[in-house]
């Protein structure tokens, strides 16, 4: 009964779901019995390269595949029993481009705002925002429309309804920065309107733009938690290190047996001493006999790529 | 309601935008009609034919001129022995020889019995029995005009392959035959085509997660092709009846009205294989193997079911173009009214109830 | 690096209509460089690449592609170069080896150099058990760096990668990254797309594209000194909002 309550107050729980799918004669284990909650009205992120099972969660949670063990709430409501229900609720666009690419955009934003019962007009202050960006070229065929312009009329008629909870599949996957720093912009706003969202994307920076992220790899959630605190999590000292000389440089550390792990990140490559305790200094001196010149070491503090890929190694390894 | 006639509107877009569809699915009846018309009654008017007459009595001038004044033979050679026959047909000309026997008149008014050999170009089959059969018939024809009563047993077996009105025409039978198999194709081959498309494009996945009722978007993507269809079966009729002068003897309601239950069989066959299909590829593939070949086949305008092994005669009964066509031949044709096919329509209204209740049952409300 | 050019661009251009997809853009690019070719979505990447490949005409100016001319020698520069993109890649149904050997077999290679080749991908890429698998079944970060080695499997001059490490998890991004470092060494051109702003940053040079121009051309370095940013990502945000057009 107590869980009963909390259902209440959260606009998702998820609790031990596990899905498989058959490809070919192999079967491939999508989900690995996973559980998290989202509160109401929070902007929650699943971040994972592709392959680790955020579409079929959120196809779960959208009740449009059923999961074989666990249960899951979508707004209180069971996802296996009261599916109905749920459809009326959500809000949900999927990763593949989904609308009707021979409709024009206000046909489209017409069509999907019938079928849920309500008209542009109810609640266009919702939309607004992300429509009027695209209402120049309201006559124009969806499949005429360019990738950005595509994913907001998708968000637009995921909205149309005012959904209380919102799933976005990759919505910025092949989006370029501009248009994806535009999008998380509207999901921000879109958040002040108290929908519950949840996003689900491969990059890793954007894990920093929720209010709380699952980091997700093969079927299991790696970390759960608000961004800052995973940053906060990484259990060892990190370095960046930058020298004249970079492709030589990463065979360097690479070999250099003091070195735990060495990953390049733009002109820096971070790196975890196998001693916590070694010093600038020393990492300084051994690259400065190693006659690398314009060296430059300096500790940083993890980002969410770091620690994916160290809890990458540590859930593999 | 609203979302109902919402979505009916954007299945007309979709429709009215791909023109090249579209064009197709109006212009196939038409173009099939005037083909199938065309050629049918081309290839039988004014075929040569030679005559190796060893009788020259008044019996077998008669039938010759009998046969000559028919436009469906050209009499252009008389041949003076069985020599001559494998030139004229080496040439290419002649299609068909008709050689009348010594003591022809005789033997018919005698004893009642004549023989008629009929040599047939054989090389091309659909031809040669087409001939045949039409000089078969001028035979008859001529054997009833002498008056006689009794039966002659000619060495050509009086073999009717296809349903024949008096005037002799192709036309006759095969306007039935297209209209089920246009209708075929335009209601479950597109239906099916169009429903695949929504799960192919992904739109499915949208509408699945909506109030929308599964049953609602099965039945609203499937009116625009029951009008389309109808529409067709419009076509057809009056093709038929100004362009090939093809009557409609019986009810012209009753008619339509078992166009529309056919349609709606077919539709049914469409939900079905929409149900068990996730591409459009493999939807038109199973729409052509499974609907296409089997209406062609077994409804029995192109082949007569008869002559097939008993097998095959029995798998034809479960083909719904089979019943329609004869529905269609019966009203249409024969000028019969309901009380002569109501067991056939009967057959249809089942068999549309069952695929309709397996369609609905295999209709996912989730995706996998 | 050598100098010797493989990529000359001079004021190339393609217009649809009336609408400028590239607009005279000129560059030139050296054997063994990694160039990033950044832009906007619908900043006329797509198109510039198709012309170099030899798949589109340009409408105006000139180019040569491992010294052939892209409007007389397409057939030349489709043997001469390697591509491969986020979209298509591999066969799905076939197993990695099929793969390698249908490809091997596309670029002519010979069928003991096919043999050969096949067996070292396989070791190279750590793929001995999986080498019977179908495609479909192998994580995305395999099936990448398998699908970038089977496009220079003929030792091309050049290879075009066309967002090849979307949706690819930061480990294997990493190691596909070594794999472009490879073949820039053994004297491959990289030319490359990416919507990875770090990954700009491992290119030895970089375009940026906005509106159909190149707007910048520089080593990530010079670029973040010119328009005083910390990183690629500030770089490419200054120039991309100055995009006009409606993608």
């Amino acid at each position: 009964m107590a869980k009963f309550n909390l259902n209440k107050m959260s606009g998702v729980v998820v609790e031990n779901i596990g899905k498989k799918y058959l490809v070919g004669k192999s079967e491939l284990v999508a989900l690995k019995g996973i559980s998290f909650e989202v509160t109401k009205g929070e902007l929650f992120g699943i971040v994972g390269p592709d392959g680790a099972g955020k579409t079929s969660l959120f196809r779960v949670l959208t009740t449009l595949l059923l999961a074989e063990t666990g249960r899951a709430w979508v707004d209180g409501l069971d996802t296996v029993k009261d599916y109905k229900e749920i459809r009326k609720r959500v809000g949900y666009m999927p990763g593949k481009f989904s609308l009707y690419q021979d409709l024009t955009v206000e046909e489209n934003l017409d069509f999907f705002a019938t079928i849920f019962n309500t008209s542009i007009e109810e609640n266009y202050d919702l939309i607004k925002d992300i429509y009027q960006q695209i209402e120049p070229f309201k006559k124009r065929r969806a499949g005429k429309l360019s990738g950005g312009m595509k994913q907001k009329l998708a968000l637009c008629c995921a909205l149309i309804h005012k959904p209380t909870v919102l799933f976005l599949d990759e919505p910025t996957t092949g989006v370029d920065a501009v248009s994806r720093k535009e999008f998380w912009d509207m999901l921000q706003r879109l958040k002040q309107q108290g929908i519950t969202i949840l996003v689900s994307t491969p990059y890793m920076d954007e894990a920093a733009l929720c209010d709380r992220v699952a980091l997700m790899q093969n079927g299991r959630i790696l970390a759960i938690d608000r961004p800052e605190n995973i940053n906060k999590s990484f259990a060892h000292p990190l370095w960046a290190v930058q020298s004249e000389n970079m492709l030589g440089l990463h065979k360097t550390l690479k070999q250099w047996d003091a070195v735990a792990s060495c990953y390049s990140f733009g002109e820096y490559y971070h790196i975890v001493m196998k001693n916590d305790d070694s010093s600038m200094d020393s990492i300084q001196n051994y690259l400065h006999d190693k006659e690398y010149q314009q060296i430059l070491v300096k500790k940083i503090d993890a980002n969410i790529e770091d620690c994916f890929m160290d809890l990458m190694n540590n859930a593999n390894g | 309601m609203k979302q109902f006639i919402a979505f009916i509107k954007k299945e007309f877009f979709h429709i009215w935008r791909d023109k090249r569809t579209l064009f197709i699915l109006l212009g196939m009846p038409i173009t099939q009609i005037i083909i199938f018309g065309f050629a049918l009654s081309n290839e039988v008017k004014n075929s040569k034919l030679a005559i190796l007459d060893f009788s020259k009595d008044v019996a077998s001038q008669q039938l010759i001129q009998k046969l000559s004044a028919s436009k469906y033979f050209d009499a252009t050679a008389q041949l003076k022995s069985f020599k001559d026959v494998e030139p004229v047909f080496r040439q290419g000309k002649v299609k068909i020889v008709v050689v009348i026997p010594q003591q022809f008149a005789n033997d018919l008014q005698h004893t009642n019995q004549a023989q008629i050999q009929l040599i047939c170009d054989g090389s091309d089959p659909n031809v040669a029995s087409t001939l045949k059969n039409y000089a078969t018939a001028v035979i008859m024809d001529f054997q009833k005009a002498l008056g006689n009563q009794q039966k002659l047993p000619y060495r050509i077996e009086p073999e009717i392959r296809m349903m024949y009105n008096p005037e002799l025409k192709g036309a006759y039978s095969f306007v039935p035959g297209v209209m089920a198999l246009i209708l075929m194709l335009t209601c479950a081959m597109m239906t099916s085509i169009a429903i695949v498309k929504e799960k192919e494009m992904g739109t499915m996945e949208i509408i699945l997660v909506s109030p929308l009722k599964p049953f609602g978007v099965v039945v609203a993507k499937a009116v625009p092709y029951m009008l389309l269809s109808m529409v067709n079966v419009a076509s057809i009729l009056l093709l038929s009846v100004f362009v090939l002068d093809v009557p409609i003897r019986g009810s012209l309601l009753l008619l339509i009205s078992e166009g529309l239950l056919f349609t709606i069989t077919s539709l049914a066959l469409g939900l079905l294989i929409s149900s068990i299909t996730d591409s459009q590829q493999v939807a038109m593939l199973v729409s052509l193997m499974g609907l296409f070949l089997p209406t062609t086949v077994f409804s029995g305008y192109m082949f007569p079911i008869e002559n097939m092994p008993l097998p095959l005669q029995i798998i034809s009964n479960i083909v719904p173009a089979k019943w329609f066509y004869f529905i269609v031949k019966t009203i249409m044709i024969k000028g019969l009214g309901f009380s002569y096919v109501w067991k056939e329509t009967l057959i249809l209204f089942g068999m549309t109830i069952v695929l309709f209740g397996i369609s609905i049952k295999n209709f996912k409300t989730r995706l996998a | 690096m050598d100098n010797q050019k493989v990529i000359v661009v001079d004021e190339l251009t393609k217009r649809f209509e009336d609408f400028i997809a590239v607009d005279r853009i000129s560059f030139e690019v050296s054997k063994g460089e990694i160039f990033g070719f950044l832009g906007a979505n619908g900043a006329g990447k797509t198109t510039a690449m198709r012309m170099l490949c030899g798949l589109s005409i340009p409408s105006s100016g000139k180019a040569s592609v491992a010294g052939f001319d892209v409007f007389h020698q397409t057939e030349a520069i489709k043997k001469s170069i390697g591509y491969m993109s986020q979209k298509f890649s591999l066969y799905e149904d076939l197993t990695i080896k099929e793969n390698i050997r249908f490809y091997g077999g596309i670029y002519g290679l010979s069928k003991t150099q096919i043999i050969d080749k096949t067996k070292y991908l396989v070791e190279h890429l750590h793929l001995q058990k999986h080498e019977n698998s179908l495609v479909k079944s192998i994580p995305l970060g395999w099936k990448q760096k398998l699908a970038f080695s089977v496009a220079i499997v003929h030792d091309p001059a050049i290879v075009f990668l066309d967002e090849p490490t979307g949706g690819v998890d930061p480990i294997a991004r990493r190691e596909f990254w070594e794999l472009i470092y490879d073949a820039s060494e053994r004297g491959i051109t990289v030319f490359v797309t990416t919507h990875y702003m770090d990954e700009a940053e491992y290119c030895n040079r970089v375009s940026i594209m906005v509106d159909g121009k190149i707007e910048a051309l520089d080593t990530p370095k010079q670029l973040k000194h010119r328009f005083e940013s910390g990183s690629m990502d500030e770089v490419f945000l200054k120039l991309a909002r100055k995009a006009v057009r409606g993608e």
